[in-house]
């Protein structure tokens, strides 16, 4: 994946490699592994990398948390991790201690807003958060006016409507009325920051599930005969292969630069962080559908059953490019921000860094 | 196993390619205040200007990476990264430098006599010797190794018979670096026999046959060989061993900005058109097209910024050519169908009006030079492991 060799990405790697073989998982009924998978990952301060050590986390930068999640992505396994290290990051600006376990994040969808009241209740619904009702916490952003602030909830305290996305993974709307939240501080951070931080994160996520399906997809095409040969010999599967690995390039490029920019970068706002995360979010997207649509093709019938892993990445392709805003949603906002600014001041955007 | 396909190290331009970048800004805007060229109108543009690529040398901006003792300044190949991408952008006439400063050049010094490189290298840099590159043939074009004109040995040198065709600016060039058969193919590989030469295109036997393009110019030749005569020392490399020779090259000449900016005032022009409060469609489009351009890039710096640091990621240069021609390509039908419902604004309409139907005439051939499609796809399942 990376040339960051560090200890927090190889534990990481270790510990997916070994909990999370997708044959294994794929024909098992018993989901005590995700129990286990989750006990591993929080003993070794993965699932808090995003926030420092005083207030209970693992301390880690910004760009180790987006490895962590490059490699979750590999193995698509469906456990709130990148809503944990959002959940953690949006402690870490309140500096509100944090919790044991996993943690849901709200809101998801760029409408969505939550308000908290002069009694410090809340009020206002989060309709798709992913793991909503698996979680025994809620972090959101709640405006009191325009004052952001970040709430630790108890999942408990909320009337959650459960539901499924497309990867048929849990997911849930979250009504807030009346809710008094365990732990409620202003802070710096406003819902658009987590909404570009969950953009960010879903495009680390899928640029590593297409490199585990474009791995699949090729393993595949050399062993599958047909005609008396391996399919991966006949040129239009090699050139639709190669398309595959076009997409794949194209999501770790674009998803690894916002990783970056924002690791370096100071705060979320401003146009050059928009083209970053918008960008990556857009053309990741954009790869998950093209790229899942290549690897179904050249799988044949086989890719679509339940017996074989491919449907664990492509369906959570699909459910990871709608999260934090879709792709039409980001280029919408982008295309709206590029107009504003003028045709003379797209140039001088695309080449900023 | 794929790993490596996909890594695109996310590499920043430094600080000193910034202030580079401000300096090239302010020489092109003078260029184009002066009346030089015009990036928007594409009647009167000619790509090929000797006065203006003098201009650019004296800047030190042709050759820059190359050593000292050859007349280049020795830096990075991200500033050069900067120099051509803020050309492209404003479409500015590079042609008659171009591919000696990225290619010719740099082969050259790698596989050049000493003699031909002290020759050559230093006119290169002042910005007074163009090159054109010699290997297509009638019969043969993307299957280079299929290449039948011959280099027959002979007193001192040898006497070149054959042609090639679609060799863009063989009528402006001095030099062309030429792939020419100096013995058959062995049974065991047929790429093996080819040899590479610098040859003069003054030599007696030479003929430049001009083939008008569909637009109606005159961009690419036929050249024919008639017992033309190249010295011993013009040969590159190793006699035979042709093949072997472009490897790491192959990432600078297919990684670049130009692999995707040859359209790119399209856009410029489209975000003009439809105004700064465009509707829901046209706002979606642009965002669209920028995150993909933005990608494009971000993957061309990496492959670049990777070089510099002496890596070769020749796979990844052909992933950046391939989707980046194929999206620059794309452009002008994308911008057409976006701004399908603009009323007709008499200026900023006609302008993008025409530089719309420039583009989208010129738009076909560019996933063809320079290794098609169909040859980057092949080249991509091979680093996948398929053939």
């Amino acid at each position: 994946m990376t040339d960051r060799d560090t200890i927090i990405v190889d534990t990481a790697q270790r510990i997916f490699r070994d909990r999370c073989d997708p044959q294994t998982l794929n024909s098992t009924k018993d989901e005590s592994w995700k129990q286990t998978l989750w006990n591993s990952l929080e003993e070794s301060g993965l699932t808090l990398t995003w926030v420092s050590d005083e207030i209970g986390g693992a301390g880690a930068d910004i760009l180790d948390g987006f490895d962590v999640l490059h490699v979750a992505g590999n193995y698509a396994v469906p456990v709130p991790l990148a809503e944990t290290l959002l959940a953690g990051w949006l402690l870490e600006k309140a500096r509100i201690t944090c919790p044991s376990g996993p943690m849901a994040v709200a809101p998801q969808r760029a409408k969505d807003r939550i308000e908290l009241d002069a009694d410090g209740r809340l009020s206002g619904t989060a309709r798709q958060i992913p793991f909503a009702g698996e979680t025994d916490h809620i972090v959101a952003v709640a405006y009191r006016g325009e004052a952001a602030h970040v709430v630790l909830v108890s999942a408990a305290d909320c009337r959650i409507e459960p539901g499924l996305t497309i990867a048929l993974d849990p997911q849930g709307t979250v009504d807030f009325a009346g809710v008094t939240p365990k732990a409620c501080e202003q802070a710096a951070v406003s819902a658009d920051d987590l909404h570009l931080m969950g953009a960010a994160a879903r495009a680390v996520m899928i640029a590593g599930a297409l490199e585990t399906a474009l791995d699949i997809t090729v393993q595949y095409a050399q062993e599958r005969k047909a005609f008396g040969r391996n399919i991966g010999g006949f040129q239009a599967v090699q050139h639709n292969l190669s398309r595959l690995a076009c997409e794949a390039a194209a999501a770790a490029a674009a998803s690894r630069s916002a990783a970056d920019a924002i690791a370096n970068g100071d705060g979320l706002a401003g146009d050059e962080m928009l083209l970053e995360i918008a960008g990556a979010k857009i053309r990741c997207g954009e790869a998950a559908g093209q790229g899942a649509a290549i690897a179904h093709q050249a799988h044949g019938a086989i890719g679509f059953t339940q017996e074989h892993v491919l449907h664990r990445f492509t369906q959570r392709l699909w459910a990871w490019r709608d999260e934090f805003g879709s792709e039409s949603a980001w280029a919408v906002r982008l295309g709206e921000t590029v107009a504003r600014n003028g045709a003379d001041a797209v140039w001088p955007l695309v080449a900023s860094r | 196993m794929t790993a490596s396909v996909l890594q695109f190290d996310p590499i920043r331009l430094p600080p000193e390619c910034e202030k580079l970048r401000q300096e090239v800004r302010a020489f092109l805007n003078e260029e184009i205040a002066a009346g030089t060229f015009d990036p928007l109108d594409k009647d009167e543009a000619s790509s090929f200007n000797r006065p203006f690529a003098k201009r650019v040398a004296a800047k030190g901006w042709i050759g820059i990476t190359w050593p000292k003792k050859f007349g280049g300044q020795e830096r990075s190949f991200l500033d050069r990264y900067v120099i051509t991408e803020e050309f492209r952008a404003v479409s500015a006439p590079t042609s008659s430098y171009f591919t000696a400063d990225r290619q010719s050049g740099p082969t050259i010094m790698k596989y050049g006599h000493v003699d031909v490189q002290n020759e050559i290298l230093p006119r290169i840099v002042s910005g007074d010797c163009t090159f054109c590159i010699g290997m297509s043939e009638p019969g043969s074009g993307s299957d280079l190794f299929g290449a039948t004109t011959r280099a027959t040995k002979t007193d001192g040198g040898y006497l070149v018979n054959g042609a090639k065709i679609w060799t863009s600016n063989a009528h402006n060039a001095d030099y062309m670096i030429g792939l020419f058969r100096t013995a058959p193919p062995s049974k065991e590989n047929r790429r093996e026999g080819l040899t590479q030469f610098v040859v003069n295109m003054k030599t007696p036997g030479i003929t430049i046959n001009p083939v008008i393009n569909m637009v109606g110019r005159h961009e690419f030749n036929e050249v024919v060989f008639d017992d033309a005569f190249v010295e011993d020392k013009y040969v590159m490399g190793e006699p035979g061993q042709a093949w072997k020779q472009a490897t790491s090259e192959l990432a600078y000449e297919r990684s670049g900005p130009e692999r995707f900016l040859e359209t790119f005032y399209i856009l410029t022009e489209l975000v003009r058109v439809l105004g700064q409060q465009p509707d829901l469609r046209g706002a979606e489009g642009i965002g669209r097209l920028v995150a993909q351009l933005h990608t494009l890039r971000r993957m061309s710096v990496s492959v670049n910024g990777m070089l510099a640091e002496g890596l070769e990621p020749t796979l990844q240069g052909s992933i950046v050519k391939n989707l980046g021609t194929l999206w620059e390509q794309a452009l002008p039908a994308r911008a057409r169908d976006l701004a399908a419902f603009v009323d007709p604004d008499p200026t900023n309409m006609a302008s993008f009006q025409h530089v719309l139907e420039f583009a989208t005439t010129i738009a076909p051939k560019l996933t063809i030079q320079g290794g098609t499609t169909e040859i980057l796809n092949g080249i991509i399942a091979r680093g996948l492991g398929l053939r």
